[in-house]
Formats: structure tokens, sequence, C-alpha cells
């Protein structure tokens, strides 16, 4: 039952797996802050169309599962209206599961910030309106920088919540890490290495989150707003 | 629209009152045109076609396959949010023990739970049993096993069957939940617990009760004050999760209404994605907005000292983080 021989052996395929799932992650990292930070500046403008756009995204994103996001993002635009980002499948439905998964914690990101923002003292957005900064400048030089510092710790809650969500790709024909563990346990001859395999992919995972939430509490500490 | 971010700009003059009627108008253009583009797209592909969208008028459509779907959503999200909030009490406090042997073990199993994906741990309950049941028939916990399925997991559905274990979509999806979704609760009890001012315990030890009292008594009728929003929040979180048994085939409502009703009426999966999204925003916000209630009700309660962790706020940071801070559920 703890035989770690078949584990070894498609060893290869496991670490391909996660490979793919890190750069899904990397990728949707760097996509849902810019899209996030996007967000939260449409939420907090003084034009009312674009707090509606952003509140509606939001709502919407939200409380909707991210599988049916990544099928849609699959099925229904990739294949029904055959948007496709490249030829090669693997590389479309790697730029939709992309795309999907930064739209969706892309929400989350927004209402990190925007309860960061609310941490901001009121005196600083007086202080910077009072020396004639206009609302893009206040925003980008006063309110965000210390909004961004006072979330880190959320931040990388919501991170780390997307490196684990990349295992949902896998519904959405992205071959990362739970779809490798997935493809092993559906060959009826892979029965003595099933809970190695279970264990493997659970510390791989844990290689992921663990460190990642280390980094973002020391940074949190280091980069705290003294006030 | 918050005060915060009102201050963030002066109530508009003339030239701000124009600038910003023409970011509207740039923004409404190229919103109108995402919008246009998507739409053309949408009519070359046919998918304006009237049988496409048609089913969804039809009665034995939302009978047959919607509506079980919905059931079955609710069914898993109903027994896994309480066995998941039995799990986190238990597991919560036991974190919160005076002895190391309770509180050790606790911290590993919840942080080793929220460390890993959900999909894995449905993945584990799903496929694994009835590939290492066979082994352990055969070994001295055979017994034991079959004892055990048959008089608790059956429950929920498990069968054994000369020594395999077969394990229903049902069950792998209220496993996977409970266990994810339970080391959550159980950090937002923990949280809730000691977010509780401590001069109450003392005063609850001054007056001579025990720690089982003091919890029992004090502290957790507060706590549960203070988490209900947090918990709330997370139960949305959970009902959203169910979706995930669609790649268990487990027949939610992710499953009738993306696989079922596309492959019974000529592949529909646009529209088929778009009454199910809307189904879900629909329950989800109702929940949602339950949670924001119960928040501004206890945030008016004058019974308890207990600060609520609002109703944004849904979890305590994310494993290997120790710093304080408050998380979204994702």
């Amino acid at each position: 039952m703890f035989d770690f021989g078949p584990f070894f052996d498609n060893i290869d395929q496991i670490l391909e797996g996660f490979w793919a799932t890190i750069r899904l992650a990397a990728l949707s990292a760097v996509l849902s802050l810019l899209i996030g930070t996007l967000l939260v500046s449409f939420r907090v403008a003084p034009v009312p169309l674009l707090r509606v756009v952003g509140t509606g995204y939001v709502n919407i994103v939200r409380n909707t599962p991210l599988t049916l996001v990544l099928l849609m993002c699959s099925l229904g635009l990739n294949d029904v209206l055959a948007l496709k980002f490249s030829d090669n499948p693997s590389t479309t439905y790697y730029w939709w599961a992309v795309l999907g998964l930064s739209g969706y914690t892309a929400a989350f990101v927004c209402e990190s910030l925007r309860a960061g923002i609310n941490t901001v003292p009121l005196g600083q957005a007086e202080a910077a309106r009072s020396v004639g900064l206009t609302f893009s400048q206040s925003l980008r030089i006063v309110i965000l920088p210390q909004a961004f510092r006072s979330v880190i710790a959320p931040l990388g809650s919501v991170m780390i919540a997307m490196i684990k969500n990349t295992t949902v790709a896998s519904a959405a024909s992205y071959a990362e890490a739970a779809a490798v563990m997935k493809d092993l346990l559906d060959q009826p001859s892979f029965t003595s290495g099933a809970l190695p395999l279970f264990i493997g992919v659970a510390i791989g995972f844990m290689i992921l989150t663990l460190p990642t939430g280390f980094f973002f509490g020391w940074l949190h500490k280091r980069m705290a707003v003294a006030r | 629209m918050s005060k915060e971010a009102t201050v963030l700009f002066d109530a508009p003059g003339p030239r701000a009152r124009a600038r910003n009627t023409m970011v509207t108008v740039v923004a409404s253009i190229v919103l109108l045109g995402i919008l246009a583009a998507f739409l053309w797209r949408f009519n070359d592909k046919g998918q304006f076609a009237g049988e496409l969208w048609s089913p969804f008028t039809k009665w034995t459509v939302w009978d047959k396959l919607i509506l079980p779907g919905l059931w079955s959503t609710l069914k898993a999200a109903a027994v896994a949010s309480v066995l998941a909030l039995l799990f986190g009490v238990v597991f919560g406090l036991a974190r919160l023990s005076d002895h190391w042997w309770v509180r050790v073990p606790a911290g590993v199993v919840v942080e080793f739970f929220r460390a890993i994906p959900l999909l894995i741990l449905i993945f584990l309950a799903f496929f694994i049993p009835n590939k290492i049941s066979p082994t352990i028939a055969d070994s001295a916990f055979g017994t034991f096993q079959r004892v055990l399925v048959d008089n608790v997991f059956s429950v929920f559905g498990v069968e054994i069957n000369a020594g395999t274990i077969t394990v229903p979509a049902f069950a792998a999806v209220v496993f996977g939940l409970v266990l994810y979704n339970g080391s959550v609760l159980a950090e937002v009890v923990r949280a809730g617990v000691l977010s509780i001012p401590k001069g109450q315990a003392e005063a609850a030890y001054s007056v001579g009760l025990r720690k089982n009292g003091v919890m029992r008594l004090i502290l957790l009728p507060q706590a549960v004050t203070v988490m209900m929003p947090a918990i709330v929040s997370q139960l949305v979180v959970l009902l959203k999760d169910t979706a995930l048994g669609f790649i268990i085939a487990y027949s939610e409502l992710l499953s009738a209404g993306f696989r079922q009703v596309p492959a019974n009426y000529h592949n529909n999966k646009i529209q088929a994605g778009i009454v199910v999204a809307v189904i879900y925003i629909a329950i989800n916000m109702a929940v949602s907005r339950f949670a924001t209630w119960l928040e501004a009700r206890s945030r008016r309660s004058r019974k308890t000292e207990a600060k609520t962790m609002g109703a944004d706020v849904v979890a305590p940071p994310a494993p290997g983080m120790a710093a304080g801070g408050a998380a979204s559920g994702v």
C-alpha cells in the first residue's frame, strides 16, 4: 500500500504537471494583480460608469464557481466561438486557463485592495487633495502604495488560493498536476501506488503554498506601514 | 459608494464634470466596442439561433435536468456545511487546548488540509479507496474496514463489495468540502475565540468557572457573534466549490446544466453556461446579503463586547502566514 515505486516510475510526468501548474500560477499572479488594481481604481473612480463596471464585474465573477468560469473560457469561448490564441490546442488552452484564472482571482485582489484603501487614514487623502493632486495622482502616489502595503497578508492568501485553484484548470483541458494525478489514477493497473501518489502530490502543493505563505507573511511584517 | 472612497476626489466643478463626461463617453465607446465585437462573433457562429436558447423555456429541461441538479448542489452543500461546522468547532477548540498532545496534532491536521487543493482531496476520496481497499481487506484491518463502512460511511452511500469500496461522487465531494472548509472554519473559530477581550475569560475564572465552563458559557457565545459573518461567507465558498463535483461527474447544478443540457440540445454550451451562472450568482448573492445583514445586526447589538471581523473578511491568513490580517475567501 505504501509502495512508492509506481510514484517514482511516473515522476517525469508528475514533475511536468507541477511545472505546468507553476507556469499557470506565475503568470496568473502577475495578471490578476494588474487586473485587480485596474478594477479597484474603477471602483473608487469619480466616474459613475466606471464604478458600475467595476462593481458589476466583481459581483458577477466572485459569485460564479471557478469551474464554470474556466469551462466557459475553454469550451465556450475557445471551442464554440473559436476565439483561439493559437492553432496549437495546448497553447490556446494554456492562455485561456491563464486568462480565466486571472480574471477570477482579480475580483478577489480588487476586494482586498478596496479593504486596504479603507485602512488609509482620511487625512492622507485630504492632504493629497489639498496639495492639488488630481484623483489619479493621489490614487497612484498616495493611496494605492499605502493600501498595497497594508493588504500584503490578505493578498498572500488570495495568491495561495489561486495556486490551489490551478487544479481546476484540469477540467478546462489544461494538463497540470491534478490532471496528471487523475490520469494516473484512471489506469486500472495503478493500484498500490495510489496512496503514495496522493501523498506526493499533496507534498508538491505544500511545497508551492507554504513558502508562498511564509514569503507573504515576512513581506507583510517588513512592509507594514508605521502609523 | 463608501465614504472613504469619495474622499479621494472633490465634488466636481465645471471642468471636472466635463472631464468626467468625456471619460464616461470614451469608456462607453470602448465597452460597447468590446460588446459589439463579441456579439458579432456570437452571431457569426450562429449562437443566436432560437433552438439554442429555447430549451430553457421548456419545463422538462428544468424539471428533469436543472432542478434536480440544483437539488444535488444544495444537498451536498447542506450536508457539507453541517459537518464542516462540526469539524471546525472541534478542531478550532482542539487547537486552543492546554495540552500539547491535543493542540499539535489538531494544528497539523488543520494546516495540512488548508495547504492542499480541494480537488486533490476530492480525488483522494473518489479514486483511492477502491484502489487500496482490497489490500486492506486482506490484512488484519479487513473486518474493521467492513464494519466502519457498513456502520458509518454507508450513510453517504459508500458501499463495500468483496472487500472493494466504491465511493459515490456525492460522498467524495462532501468529504473534500468538509475537510477543506472545516479546516478554514477551525481557524475562524480559533480567531474568534482569541479575539474576545482577555478580561472576559479572567472574570469568568475569577467567579470560579472551570476551563470548560469559561469556554462554553463565556467565550464561545461571544465568539459566535464575532464569527457569524465570516462563517456565512465561508459557506458561500463551500456552495461555489460544490461545482468541483463536475470533474468527478457528480450530477450537481453545473454538471446538469453545463454537461447534460448541451449534450441533449444542440451543444448550446454558452447559453447553458449563462443560465447556470445566473442561478449560482442569484443564490450566492442572497447568501452574501444575509452575511452583510448579520454583520450589521451584530454591530448594532450591545449585548456583546465582541467586534465582528467584518462581512468582507472571510478567513484568517492562509497556511504558512503567522501575520495578522484578514483574507477574502476564494
